[in-house]
C-alpha cells in the first residue's frame, strides 16, 4: 500500500488538480501533443500538465494514468469472487489469495462474505483454474460471480 | 454490451502492453510508444482510436484512487430481484448519479441469493445509506431483500494483466 493510501486524511488538492482529475476521467486526446491540448482547456502549459499528472500519481491520488481495458474483448477472463473466511484466519487466507497474479482488487467487506476480489486472467478458462488454486491453497470455497450484464460504465469521482 | 472477443492484431497487443502501466509523461507520448512498437506516431494514434471504437479500450485517462479523494464509504449494494425484472431495474438504478456501477451477476444459492449489484461511493456511511433507501423507494423495491456491504480494508488494487477493472 502506498504512503498516501495509508494516510488518515484525504490528500489536499488545489483547484487545478481537481479540474484535471475531473476533466481527465472522461478521456484523453489522441493527438500528437495531447498534454498541450489538455493544457489549453485548463489554462496550463504542456509542462505543467505533465508535472501535475506526475505529482498526482506520486501522491497516490491516481492509481494510473492510462487505459481501462475491456478484458473480455481482449479475450481475457474477468470475474468477481467472494469468500467467507472465519475472522481468525482472515489475514492468512488474504495473504494466500493476494499471492496469486490473477487477483486484481481485494477488499474486506462487512458481511459473512467478507473477502471480495476480482480475478482477471488471460483466457476465460483461467478463471476456474484460479478459483480452484485459491480453494486448494486456503481450504475455503470461492464463489464466482462474473457479470452477466452491465448497466453502467461511467465510474467517476468528483475531486 | 457485446462481450465477445474482438480480433486483436500483434500490433494492437504491443500497444495494449505498452500503455498498460500508463501513458508516457512526455510531450509526445504516442511517438514514444511508437518507438517501442515499431510504429509511427500516426499509426499509434490511429490504432488507439480504433481500439477505443471497438471497445477494447473502454476509456483512456486518469484512474483515481477514490479513497484518497475522500470517498471512504464504498458500498456494494446487492438485491435479490425476480429474474424477469432484473434488466429493467438495473437500467433504472444506473440512472441515479450516485450509482457508479451496476451489474447483473449469478446467484450462488443457497448461500448467496442476490443477483443485482450496484456500487454507491460516498464520503459518509449515513449519506450512502440514505441514498440506498432513496433508490429503493424511487424504484419501488423497498420491500425486496437487499444487503449493503461496506468495504473495509483494501488489500490489493492492481496487479493482474489487462485487468485493471474499475471496481467491483
Amino acid at each position: 500500500m502506498s504512503r498516501a493510501a495509508a494516510a488518515a486524511e484525504p490528500v489536499v488538492l488545489d483547484a487545478l488538480d481537481r479540474a484535471l482529475i475531473n476533466g481527465l476521467q472522461g478521456g484523453f486526446p489522441l493527438s500528437d501533443r495531447p498534454y498541450a491540448e489538455v493544457g489549453e482547456r485548463f489554462g496550463l502549459s504542456e509542462d505543467d500538465v505533465i508535472a501535475r499528472i506526475g505529482g498526482l500519481l506520486d501522491r497516490g491520488v491516481l492509481s494510473r494514468f492510462g487505459p481501462m481495458y475491456h478484458a473480455e474483448r481482449l479475450g481475457g477472463g474477468l470475474a468477481l469472487a467472494a469468500m467467507k473466511v472465519p475472522e481468525g484466519e482472515f489475514e492468512a487466507v488474504n495473504e494466500a489469495v493476494n499471492a496469486l497474479d490473477a487477483v486484481a482488487h481485494n477488499y474486506a467487506r462487512d458481511h459473512a462474505f467478507n473477502m471480495w476480489f476480482v480475478l482477471a486472467t488471460e483466457t476465460p478458462e483461467g478463471i476456474d483454474a484460479a478459483a480452484r488454486d485459491i480453494e486448494a491453497a486456503t481450504g475455503y470455497p470461492v464463489y464466482l460471480m462474473p457479470k452477466i450484464e452491465e448497466y453502467f460504465v461511467g465510474l467517476r469521482f468528483e475531486a | 454490451m457485446d462481450m465477445s472477443p474482438t480480433r486483436v492484431t500483434a500490433a494492437d497487443l504491443c500497444l495494449v502492453n505498452a500503455i498498460e502501466d500508463g501513458l508516457p509523461l512526455v510531450p509526445r507520448p504516442f511517438e514514444d510508444i511508437g518507438r517501442r512498437c515499431g510504429m509511427s506516431e500516426a499509426e499509434v494514434i490511429d490504432g488507439l482510436r480504433r481500439l477505443q471504437a471497438e471497445g477494447v479500450v473502454k476509456r483512456l485517462g486518469v484512474i483515481v484512487r477514490h479513497h484518497e479523494l475522500g470517498y471512504r464509504a464504498n458500498a456494494m449494494v446487492v438485491w435479490d430481484v425476480p429474474d424477469s425484472q432484473v434488466g429493467d431495474l438495473g437500467r433504472r438504478f444506473s440512472a441515479f448519479d450516485f450509482v457508479t456501477l451496476c451489474y447483473r451477476r449469478p446467484r450462488r444459492l443457497p448461500d448467496w441469493p442476490y443477483n443485482l449489484f450496484c456500487m454507491v461511493h460516498g464520503k459518509a456511511r449515513d449519506r450512502v445509506l440514505e441514498q440506498v433507501d432513496h433508490l429503493a423507494r424511487e424504484c419501488g423495491v423497498a420491500d425486496i431483500p437487499r444487503a449493503v456491504l461496506f468495504s473495509g480494508r483494501r488489500f490489493k488494487q492492481r496487479g493482474a494483466r489487462y485487468s485493471r477493472p474499475e471496481e467491483t
